[in-house]
């Protein structure tokens, strides 16, 4: 008896492995110190904030309308730098498994 | 080489210098290429001698390949599910590149090619236009929807629409950045307290005595190296893997 929900136990184990089974739960994020996740923040709002600026920037350069694009840029790039950090914390859902 | 004349510097480890003579000059190889191809090679190597036994029983080079197999295998499972396995390859090379070039920057007279800010940047657009071609590929059009949440009210478009593509935008900069970042700080500080040891040392009687102190500092960073050069490449694996299931499952 003791043997065989041993055997059963790791057959459920070797089946979800493979993929046959789907696994109960899924998905969870970085496990992280928060050390991690200020460097993380940091990081995030830095990069997103970089990005909207050269946006606006190049866009300001090809059209010629500097500095408004990338002023619009630039707020636009902060505020996606604050979407990022809250994605830190608040993941996307991860309800729809196919 | 790190001290010139009593001064610290600390950058000119990440110099590139062409190497193998007048052809490595012609195409430009420089120690930075040569260490890419090290790492390339000691991890197919590392995968090649642990497949070509495959005991039941493993012995130690077998466990190492191994468990770096199942670690992957195991996040790239639980991250983006099982529709990932096919992309279990991409994120296993790209997880053991950037850990040997860390590891391979911490023996004496390494190169780190991670401490490369081209390195990292084409590393990590490699990453993006991949995860981005897959989630076309599964969802065609409707990959854009990913811009808009849905329920959100249409007059807000025009603001969350270029929002939501810019922090789309922004992870080649801070998946590049943060290994280009912590690479560069860890061999930066590591060199500073290396001159401040060899500085100190020179002040006669009580050199040896104070300059003990850089020098365990040094001790304690080394091992600290050893943790963030295994931290970065965990961490640059995982969020692939983390982009990847957003590419998969939209939404």
């Amino acid at each position: 008896m003791n043997e065989r929900d041993g055997f059963e136990k790791r057959l459920r184990q070797a089946r979800s492995e493979q993929g046959l089974d789907k696994p109960p739960t899924s998905g969870g994020a970085v496990p992280q110190s928060p050390w991690g996740y200020g460097l993380r923040a940091g990081v995030e709002v830095v990069s997103a904030l970089v990005v909207g600026i050269v946006i606006g920037f190049l866009l300001d350069r090809w059209l010629g309308t500097w500095p408004w694009l990338f002023l619009v840029f630039f707020v636009l790039g902060s505020a996606a730098g604050i979407l990022n950090v809250y994605r830190l914390f608040n993941p996307r859902p991860r309800s729809r498994m196919k | 080489m790190a001290v010139e004349g009593k001064t610290i510097d600390a950058l000119s480890q990440f110099e590139l210098t062409p190497i193998l003579g007048a052809v490595g000059k012609a195409v430009s190889f420089s120690q930075s290429n040569l260490f890419m191809l090290v790492a390339v090679a000691l991890s197919a190597g590392l995968m090649l001698a642990s497949a070509r036994r495959g005991a039941l029983v493993p012995g130690r080079l077998q466990a190492l390949g191994e468990s770096a197999y199942e670690f992957i295998a195991g996040m790239v499972r639980d991250q983006v599910g099982d529709e990932g396995k096919k992309y279990f390859p991409f994120v296993f090379s790209v997880f053991m590149f950037v850990l040997f070039g860390n590891l391979l920057g911490m023996l004496p007279y390494a190169f780190t090619f991670t401490s490369h800010i081209a390195v990292t940047l084409a590393l990590a657009v490699v990453v993006f236009i991949t995860v981005t071609v897959v989630a076309l590929m599964r969802h065609g059009m409707h990959f854009f929807s990913y811009f808009f949440p849905e329920g959100a009210p249409v007059w807000l478009a025009p603001i969350i629409i270029p929002v939501e593509v810019i922090s789309y935008f922004s992870r080649v900069v801070s998946l590049s950045v943060r290994l280009f970042a912590n690479m560069v700080a860890g061999h930066v500080m590591l060199k500073v307290f290396a001159t401040f040891v060899v500085l100190l040392g020179g002040l006669g009687a009580v050199g040896p005595f104070v300059a003990a102190m850089p020098l365990a500092v040094n001790v304690a960073l080394v091992g600290f190296e050893f943790l963030v050069a295994f931290l970065q490449a965990y961490v640059f694996a995982i969020l692939t893997s983390i982009y990847l299931h957003d590419a998969v499952h939209l939404h």
